[in-house]
């Protein structure tokens, strides 16, 4: 690795860790440094205080960083995999059968007469996300046995996503609009909505398929030069877009079943780790991605808590001009 | 070394190449020729083992490709597709090293005599300079050099390619050709091309195979200019093919 990346990787370090104490700074109730220092060091005096910096501060921040690495690597991935610059984690339609569970799960199940305390409540927003997604990329992949030229599956995956958004306006159409607006809000996204118990889980999936990642590393490499060439230097393809499908569910899919369809992080920090670091090996590229995408959601975390305004809007501020950038300058990327 | 055993290929309901028996050898330099259409690069991922399905059996140093894995055809082929590689920030030197794969570990970590190999790949091809160069920098003909010299990285006793001189301009077509013939000869490579360049594949090429649909004829190429094959193939109502001068020529001037 060329000695500029190598400073690179520390600045980037450097800034999580910065960031990350200032996004634990920043919120509705006024916490200084020394109070998270007596918390997070066990001689907490003030009870609510030390509550909000665990339960609430500490989680987000680590939530934030969580879900920057995962949609960054898993939009690198889809890049790659698809060989076109404008995949992201949600193309296979993640975010689509995400939100098909949740609009069954908040729209769907009152129209039924379901609710309150049905089996299905208790299944929680994120569980029908996280089903929701699954099923999607599960019927893709399986497609994808069949199907050897991937730009057909692209293809499907963006059919069934429209699909799916008829179907989910067709539930808004018809619901109330109590229920309406909590689908609503859950669109919106939000790094806040996991709880302390559910974080192991989060953790837990997306260090899963950040190892599944990694494991595809070399894969990922063979196909920058397309399926043919990657096939005849041995790589065995199916198996190959199998990881990669998994480890998009691990990644996009839990994120997005936990947070909401965080949008343009999946999509813009791989382009931006590119232009970083002047690089195409996925062996730098996917660290890289992933600490990029963490400083970048810390950064929109602190600016939604500063203006008060949902995560996804400050994504797509941030993100939509580095997208029509790349659009711009159009080179060959992946 | 590439031994066909009554293969027959085909595209969904149609069929291209029938009961085609023969043999391509190796420390020669082949040229694939045939009309649009016919099937020259359906039998050149066939052979590479990316192709449709077919019947009869195609046999590499006397083995069945279908019966190899895709790490043991990774060792005994590599194929220089159409595709067009331009990828930002990808150094050729990076793309040759890509040809190692076969024989590097799971991550990918090149060894000193893997980076040997890199650099001796690069100077056959005669690109030491274009090393740290990016792709979308150089040109057609430098492209082709450096997807070449991944094919040499990956140490294969058979080079496939697939009309490797179709965007060369015409020094260029030569240099290409006359690279490839010599790899194939000093390195003993039996290295095969689809190309719809008569002339250079009469000139510079050992054998020629032939597609007349359903058949495929392979011969040394001095038997192939004498057994009439290229004039039935190629004249039509306006052209016309010489065996004494080796050229194409329009009638009636």
């Amino acid at each position: 690795m060329s000695k500029r990346n190598t400073i690179l990787f520390w600045i980037l370090a450097i800034g999580i860790l910065l960031l990350f104490a200032i996004d634990m700074g920043v919120g509705s109730v006024d916490i200084t440094p020394s109070d998270i220092w007596a918390t997070l060091f066990g001689n907490a005096s003030d009870q609510i205080k030390s509550k909000i910096i665990i339960d609430i501060r500490l989680t987000k921040a680590i939530v934030a960083i969580l879900a920057g690495a995962a949609l960054s690597v898993s939009g690198l991935q889809m890049q790659t995999l698809f060989r076109n610059p404008l995949a992201g984690p949600y193309v296979l339609g993640v975010s689509s059968g995400a939100s098909l569970g949740v609009a069954i799960f908040i729209l769907g199940a009152p129209l039924l007469g379901l609710g309150g305390k049905s089996l299905l409540s208790s299944i929680g927003v994120a569980g029908a996300a996280w089903i929701g997604a699954a099923s999607i990329l599960a019927m893709v992949a399986s497609v994808s046995r069949r199907i050897k030229d991937i730009m057909v599956i692209l293809i499907l995956g963006m059919m069934v996503s429209s699909a799916v958004s008829a179907i989910v306006q067709v539930l808004q159409y018809m619901s109330h609009e109590e229920a309406l607006k909590s689908f609503i809000v859950w669109t919106m996204g939000s790094l806040g909505d996991v709880t302390l118990s559910q974080l192991w889980l989060v953790a837990a999936a997306v260090i899963a398929g950040l190892v599944i990642s990694i494991s595809v590393i070399k894969p990922l490499n063979l196909l920058l030069l397309g399926e043919a060439y990657a096939h005849t230097m041995g790589l065995n393809i199916e198996r190959t877009r199998m990881l990669i499908l998994l480890s998009t569910t691990l990644l996009a899919g839990t994120i997005t079943a936990f947070c909401g369809p965080i949008g343009f992080i999946g999509l813009a920090i791989p382009h931006v780790a590119r232009i970083l670091f002047h690089d195409a090996d996925h062996r730098t590229l996917m660290p890289a991605a992933a600490m990029t995408g963490a400083v970048a959601l810390l950064i929109c975390d602190i600016i939604s808590k500063m203006l008060i305004l949902p995560i996804n809007t400050i994504t797509a501020l941030l993100g939509i001009p580095i997208v029509i950038w790349v659009v711009i300058r159009q080179k060959n990327i992946v | 070394m590439i031994r066909f055993e009554t293969l027959t290929l085909g595209y969904g309901n149609r069929t291209l190449i029938k009961e085609l028996s023969g043999q391509i050898n190796g420390g020669a330099l082949t040229a694939l020729v045939g009309r649009n259409g016919t099937g020259k690069s359906t039998l050149l991922r066939a052979i590479a083992g990316i192709g449709q399905p077919y019947s009869g059996k195609i046999m590499l140093a006397g083995q069945d490709i279908q019966t190899m894995s895709p790490a043991s055809l990774s060792t005994t082929i590599s194929f220089v597709t159409t595709d067009k590689v331009r990828i930002a920030n990808l150094r050729s030197r990076d793309v040759v090293a890509l040809g190692r794969a076969p024989y590097t570990n799971w991550i990918g970590r090149m060894q000193a005599l893997d980076r040997k190999i890199v650099d001796e790949a690069l100077a056959s091809v005669g690109m030491s300079d274009y090393a740290d160069k990016t792709m979308d920098q150089m040109s057609d003909g430098e492209c082709q050099r450096i997807m070449i010299a991944r094919a040499l990285a990956q140490q294969t006793p058979i080079i496939l390619l697939d009309e490797p001189t179709a965007f060369l301009d015409m020094p260029n077509r030569y240099e290409l050709c006359s690279l490839l013939s010599r790899l194939a000869h000093d390195e003993h490579k039996c290295i095969v091309f689809s190309t719809h360049e008569l002339d250079i594949a009469l000139e510079l090429c050992d054998a020629v195979a032939l597609i007349a649909p359903p058949q495929v004829h392979i011969l040394p190429t001095d038997e192939m200019i004498q057994s009439g094959h290229i004039e039935r193939l190629f004249s039509s109502d306006i052209i016309s093919f010489n065996p004494a001068t080796r050229t194409v020529k329009v009638k009636g001037r």
